[in-house]
């Protein structure tokens, strides 16, 4: 009776070290198994590292350089809100500013709208549905540099539409927008649409194809015809995307830069300077470091004025009272 | 309020048939529920009525008038959606105001409309909340109103409680039924409940397949199935079908079929005995309350059968006895304090005025 009584003793503590880890830890874990344990940690490490300095780190170094007398190579020399100032002071910079305004309420509105359409017209069960979506998807793939030199050449007088027409006999014909001074932002505009509204697309189509069937039915009962059962149910329940495309679409218009230098240069004269190749003709040909910082600076807050009330609404605890 | 007749409906997708030529017909103010297992095409035939599907074949009228071609909006029909279908954006005011506003139905009535449809159903206090706000029932009860505040000719419901939990399913299953006594209402009702079938409908129509197996009162179908599939299909525990053979006697034809303790045979009455012939092979349909223990009042003067009980399944109301007879497991539904115990031998009564037979070939009824 005693032998087995200490027998079960001895097989339940045996069993609980072998059933609970810090059991087996206790036991002198091997190197192998305490590097397993740390393996994630030390993987993400370096990344971690990485984009520490290189991203945040720069973006504390170069706040830093707007508040110093950086010209053609960073000083630390302390010059309080002089460069910001002079940016500030800056006529062409408020051109810029000025034309981001344009560009980004064209880009962001005509891509979402065209975006739209084109879901709405491929989510009618056509034909070839696969291709055509892949063939509006493309430009997506494509560098901003492709797609500005391709519409550089499109759009140009002497290349493009205006000679196609000329070849056409149309002789009068006139399409001279991309050397236009009031017109080239218009030029960045069609091309940045024609870029992205594909990706728009996608995404309001996966949005379309989520929709209970029963509801388009039950409008349909409901005496609604096709245009009202877009307009009041099915668009307005697009809601989500709508914001995803605006941050999404917000934030490329912010940083355009490559489109602006490969479509136009920023030219004619300063016609369509943007904030970003502002910053970069500042920094790194006009010698003046502090402001192009400074300029930088003033993007890094307009970015982030779209991006955090969007991180902030989507990253909260979910189950309020809204809809 | 109206009536809908269904003339001859099929449906075809490329080589498939999915609705072999379907008749119905349903009068002013009737119940009528499509039943059968998924796929046998009552989905189908209902969105046909709805005109949310086309017509292969035949014609559907309500009132008379052939709506074929007409769109669902001039039907003159209402909906219910197994998933409720209710608009996300719009509130439940706006859910049920949108039918009549795209009819254009003034403001003034389309708010006393509300008005009243929301007292029915006891959804006012709900009425400024968003679909996302409301629970299973309560969303039940909205899709109702929708369908309720346009008072069309014919209502549909597509399985409108197979979203419910069990005891939810009940209460509104209950509320249906007295809106459908309140409101003298037509209505076409799918579902793949058998019980939801029976408790609700003043015909039900059982379709397996494409077709209409048997169109009758919840009381023929349940008593004289037109088949086998009908037999166990309806009714639960399903009616037991047990492999007999007819025999000659003193008394008149009898089944002989056999059981865990050698066999046995009870008379049939007088009208499906003309309806036999000896030799010839049956199934003897059964349904579980046609067995009685002889305790029971009910057994006096039946013809009984002993048998050896395998289990016994206390339900609280019934005690179920399962016993094998033919060789098939059979259940008997008798009284709750009955005195069987499994594995003992126990006498049997059975009332065979409520026998139904079947061919076991064609399976069906004799």
């Amino acid at each position: 009776m005693k032998a087995s009584l200490s027998m079960k003793r001895a097989e339940t503590s045996d069993g609980e070290r072998g059933a609970t880890p810090t059991g087996a830890r206790a036991r002198r874990p091997s190197l192998i198994d305490r590097i397993g344990d740390q393996l994630p940690k030390i993987v993400v490490a370096p990344t971690f590292l990485i984009t520490l300095v290189f991203v945040y780190g720069f973006i504390a170094w170069t706040t830093y350089l707007s508040f110093t007398r950086s010209t053609m190579r960073p000083s630390m020399v302390w010059e309080g809100l002089r460069p910001h100032e002079r940016l500030w002071g800056n006529p062409v910079w408020h051109t810029a500013l000025g034309n981001l305004g344009t560009y980004a309420l064209l880009y962001i509105g005509l891509s979402t709208l065209m975006g739209m359409l084109l879901a709405i017209l491929l989510d009618q069960r056509i034909r070839a549905e696969g291709a055509l979506r892949t063939i509006y998807l493309y430009p997506m793939a494509l560098s901003f540099i492709v797609t500005g030199t391709a519409w550089k050449w499109i759009l140009n007088p002497g290349l493009g539409i205006e000679k196609l027409m000329h070849d056409f006999g149309f002789q009068d014909f006139q399409f001279q927008w991309l050397v236009d001074p009031d017109m080239a932002i218009y030029c960045l505009v069609i091309a940045g649409v024609w870029q992205s509204s594909g990706f728009v697309m996608a995404m309001f189509l996966a949005a379309l194809r989520g929709i209970d069937g029963e509801i388009i039915k039950a409008a349909q009962i409901d005496g609604a015809g096709l245009l009202r059962i877009y307009a009041r149910i099915i668009i307005p329940m697009m809601r989500p995307v709508f914001l995803s495309s605006f941050i999404i679409l917000g934030h490329l218009a912010i940083k355009s830069f490559d489109l602006v230098v490969a479509l136009t240069g920023g030219g004619p004269g300063n016609a369509t300077a943007l904030p970003a190749t502002f910053m970069y003709e500042m920094t790194f040909t006009r010698n003046q470091v502090a402001v192009g910082a400074a300029s930088a600076v003033v993007m890094l807050m307009t970015v982030c004025a779209v991006i955090v009330p969007y991180l902030y609404s989507e990253l909260r605890p979910k189950g309020g009272a809204h809809g | 309020m109206a009536s809908l007749s269904i003339r001859n409906v099929q449906k075809r997708y490329g080589a498939l048939d999915i609705l072999k030529g379907v008749d119905i017909d349903v009068g002013d103010g009737e119940f009528l529920v499509l039943v059968g297992p998924s796929g046998c095409g009552k989905s189908t035939l209902l969105n046909m009525i709805a005109g949310l599907d086309d017509i292969s074949a035949g014609e559907i009228a309500i009132d008379g008038r052939r709506v074929n071609e007409l769109h669902p909006k001039d039907r003159d029909i209402a909906m219910v959606f197994q998933s409720y279908a209710l608009y996300p954006n719009m509130s439940v005011r706006q859910n049920i105001a949108f039918g009549m506003e795209m009819r254009g139905v003034p403001k003034p009535e389309r708010e006393r409309a509300i008005g009243q449809v929301a007292k029915l159903l006891q959804i006012e206090p709900m009425l400024d909340r968003k679909p996302s706000q409301l629970s299973g029932g309560q969303r039940q009860r909205v899709a109702m109103g929708r369908a309720l505040v346009r008072n069309p000719k014919v209502f549909l419901f597509d399985e409108p409680l197979s979203n419910l939990d069990a005891k939810l399913r009940v209460e509104m299953r209950t509320e249906i039924k007295k809106l459908h006594q309140r409101l003298g209402a037509t209505i076409v009702y799918v579902t793949h409940d058998q019980i939801e079938a029976m408790t609700l409908a003043t015909r039900i129509a059982v379709m397996r397949g494409g077709e209409l197996q048997q169109l009758g009162t919840p009381h023929e179908i349940y008593t004289r199935p037109n088949n086998v599939f009908v037999a166990g299909f309806m009714g639960s525990p399903a009616m037991n079908l047990i492999p007999a053979l007819v025999s000659g006697g003193d008394g008149g034809p009898m089944v002989r079929f056999s059981t865990l303790d050698g066999g046995a045979g009870l008379a049939l009455g007088a009208d499906l005995a003309r309806r036999v012939r000896p030799g010839q092979e049956v199934l003897l349909g059964l349904r579980p309350e046609c067995f009685s223990d002889l305790g029971d009042e009910h057994s006096r003067g039946l013809p009984t059968f002993a048998c050896t009980v395998e289990l016994t399944e206390p339900t609280g109301a019934d005690l179920l006895a399962m016993l094998t007879l033919g060789g098939v497991e059979t259940v008997a539904r008798l009284r709750p304090d009955a005195a069987v115990h499994p594995g003992a031998s126990a006498v049997f009564a059975v009332d065979m005025t409520k026998a139904v037979l079947f061919d076991p070939a064609s399976g069906v009824r004799i």
